[in-house]
């Protein structure tokens, strides 16, 4: 397969006396999924802050398309192409569909004194972008407060790509779904990783990774258990991994299996 | 199977009606409200009050409100406010004034300068907000109470001892930037007019409304502009982002310091413009100029649709606010009420207008 677009090697990260990430070994190649997965304080959100700029490690090396790389801030990042859809999405319920898919990068026409916001073009790209997702709007004026939480997902990662992402990390983006909406989601991270764009899927749900991903990296208390490929690995093995082993094993017993 | 969805359009969807698409924009609460003052007072006020006279009578101090309202507009879709505004149009007035009387400077450099003291004490007020986190509620109840002082201090420190400062018409008497500030506008279309019989005119032929008042023309002006860079420009989409939720925006790339810092200077501006403005039109200053203004201002600016958790409101909303407010004060004059019932209907007045945009916000958002 293809080099990996972004690299990440034996990725440290302390604050202060507490080691937050202790080794992480990631990378994701364009048109795979990546899955990560890790249960809650493995260091997923430390490791995706890493990962878009937010924080620097304090030991470890990045490579991004082959050239070694660090990143002062998320802008950078962003420039770079690493787009991450938090899970807050920086979606403005009270804005319209195009106010929020422009947001901070709004294109313009004019000059000088009259550069002014190019709504109709905007308005032309959100419609044509949201169809390409799979969604109807009503109208691009419509209030993204107005979309169910599978939609705004989509537009969030609609934006992404839109502006470029070669990199596109997804933090937990089926928690709060419900069925239907998370096969939506599911679907849209299948369609844009068919478009080249290595996505980053992570998620404590294993049926949801399972579903989408091409391999799977368990995180736990800080480190990497190592990658497995699909058809390598199980969903009872993952399950087992992110828990540690053991302990959820016995769980599972005396739970019957439901987990 | 793209095309299919594509062509098809969503069935739970019922078309919109146009009232329905009316009442999702923000300013149709301060228009309707326009159009419901009017007719009561087209029912119980003299006949005069909609004369020429009468509505220049009444927009002189809904323009010089809706100067103050259109930046608090502005600066509430941001998530802030400034209550500090109007103690800074007494504060600004007495800088204004003693630039002019007892330093002697020519307007072109006053009002620059009284502008830029006001831009940097707004910016004063938008940096202790984000530095500190604090609501902005409080840090500008601060400098409500700061400023109003200062100005009486100030004018103490200058006239002597007195809190009136004269002579500011005297000084500014013969300045070529005078007529852009003060006085009447177009009173060559006026006499025009009154010559054709168009307008009333007293019996010497001279117009009985010799032009429009500046402010006005500065009003309206201001509420153009404020509109157009609000709904056609990236900064206006900058400024409803951080009202929204300035993380969000953050996150995507606004300014978003930097736009709240400029609201803040905005508004700060825009009091001392309006102090510019009455104060070489009264020819005096004194320390209880703009007393009330920052609420007036932010009442106009919630009757325009302006939500108070930010992100979403109108400038031109703000614009009938503040002519709804204008109506009402001079209206109540043409009227055998007492005019003391202002006050009852202010506070009446914002209560509705708090509550209907509360019910329009839902329906925006669809919230359930």
């Amino acid at each position: 397969m293809s080099t990996p677009i972004i690299h990440m090697e034996n990725i440290k990260k302390h604050y202060g006396n507490v080691i937050a990430l202790n080794g992480v070994t990631f990378d994701v190649r364009a048109g795979e999924c990546h899955c990560l997965l890790g249960d809650n304080g493995a260091g997923k959100s430390t490791f995706i802050k890493t990962m878009s700029g937010v924080h620097k490690p304090t030991e470890g090396s990045i490579t991004f398309e082959g050239k070694p790389l660090s990143f002062g801030s998320p802008r950078d990042a962003m420039e770079a192409g690493i787009a991450t859809v938090f899970q807050d999405l920086a979606m403005i319920p009270l804005m319209s569909v195009t106010r929020n898919f422009f947001m901070g990068r709004e294109p313009t026409k004019g000059k000088g004194l009259f550069k002014r916001f190019d709504l109709d073009t905007a308005n032309d790209i959100t419609m044509a972008e949201m169809r390409k997702m799979g969604i109807n709007l009503r109208g691009p004026d419509q209030a993204v407060g107005t979309l169910s939480g599978g939609e705004r997902q989509t537009v969030a990662i609609a934006r992404a790509v839109y502006f470029g992402a070669k990199v596109l990390i997804l933090d937990e983006p089926t928690s709060a779904l419900g069925v239907r909406q998370t096969a939506n989601v599911l679907a849209t991270i299948n369609r844009v990783r068919s478009q080249g764009v290595g996505v980053v899927f992570i998620s404590h749900n294993v049926r949801h990774a399972m579903a989408v991903g091409d391999r799977f990296t368990v995180l736990n208390r800080g480190q990497t258990l190592g990658t497995a490929t699909r058809g390598e690995i199980d969903a009872a093995q993952l399950q087992d991994l992110m828990a540690g082993g053991q302990e959820m094993a016995e769980l599972e017993g005396s739970l019957g299996g439901t987990i | 199977m793209a095309a299919e969805t594509l062509a098809r359009a969503d069935e739970r969807i019922k078309s919109e009606t146009l009232a329905t698409k009316l009442m999702k924009r923000p300013e149709l609460g301060a228009i309707g409200g326009v159009v419901l003052v009017t007719i009561f007072f087209m029912i119980t006020a003299d006949s005069t009050m909609f004369t020429l006279s009468g509505v220049m009578n009444f927009m002189t101090p809904a323009a010089q409100l809706g100067i103050l309202g259109i930046a608090a507009a502005l600066l509430m879709i941001g998530g802030e406010f400034d209550l500090s505004i109007g103690s800074m149009v007494a504060f600004a007035g007495m800088v204004f004034g003693v630039f002019v009387v007892n330093v002697g400077m020519p307007l072109v450099i006053a009002i620059p300068l009284t502008l830029a003291i006001a831009a940097a004490l707004g910016a004063t007020n938008g940096m202790v907000v984000l530095r500190t986190g604090l609501p902005s509620f409080i840090v500008t109840l601060a400098g409500l109470f700061i400023l109003r002082g200062a100005a009486l201090v100030g004018l103490k420190m200058f006239t002597g001892g007195s809190t009136q400062l004269r002579g500011i018409r005297e000084a500014v008497e013969g300045d070529f930037l005078a007529p852009i500030f003060s006085g009447d506008a177009f009173g060559f279309v006026m006499r025009w007019l009154a010559e054709a019989g168009i307008v009333d005119s007293f019996k010497s032929g001279v117009p009985k409304v010799p032009g429009v008042p500046v402010e006005i023309l500065w009003f309206v002006a201001f509420a153009a502009i404020a509109t157009y860079v609000l709904l056609r420009t990236p900064i206006g989409n900058w400024i409803f982002a951080t009202g929204g939720d300035a993380l969000a925006a953050k996150n995507s790339g606004v300014p978003v310091r930097r736009v709240k810092i400029s609201l803040f200077m905005l508004t700060a501006m825009a009091a001392a413009l309006v102090a510019i403005i009455t104060v070489i039109d009264a020819g005096s200053t004194d320390a209880r100029r703009g007393f009330m203004k920052e609420f007036e201002a932010i009442i106009a600016a919630v009757i325009g649709g302006c939500l108070l958790t930010g992100g979403y409101g109108s400038a031109i909303g703000a614009f009938f606010g503040a002519i709804i407010f204008g109506m009402v004060t001079i209206g109540l004059t043409y009227t055998k009420f007492d005019q003391d019932w202002f006050q009852v209907f202010l506070g009446a007045m914002l209560l509705l207008a708090v509550i209907f945009n509360n019910v329009i916000r839902r329906r925006v958002t669809g919230e359930r």
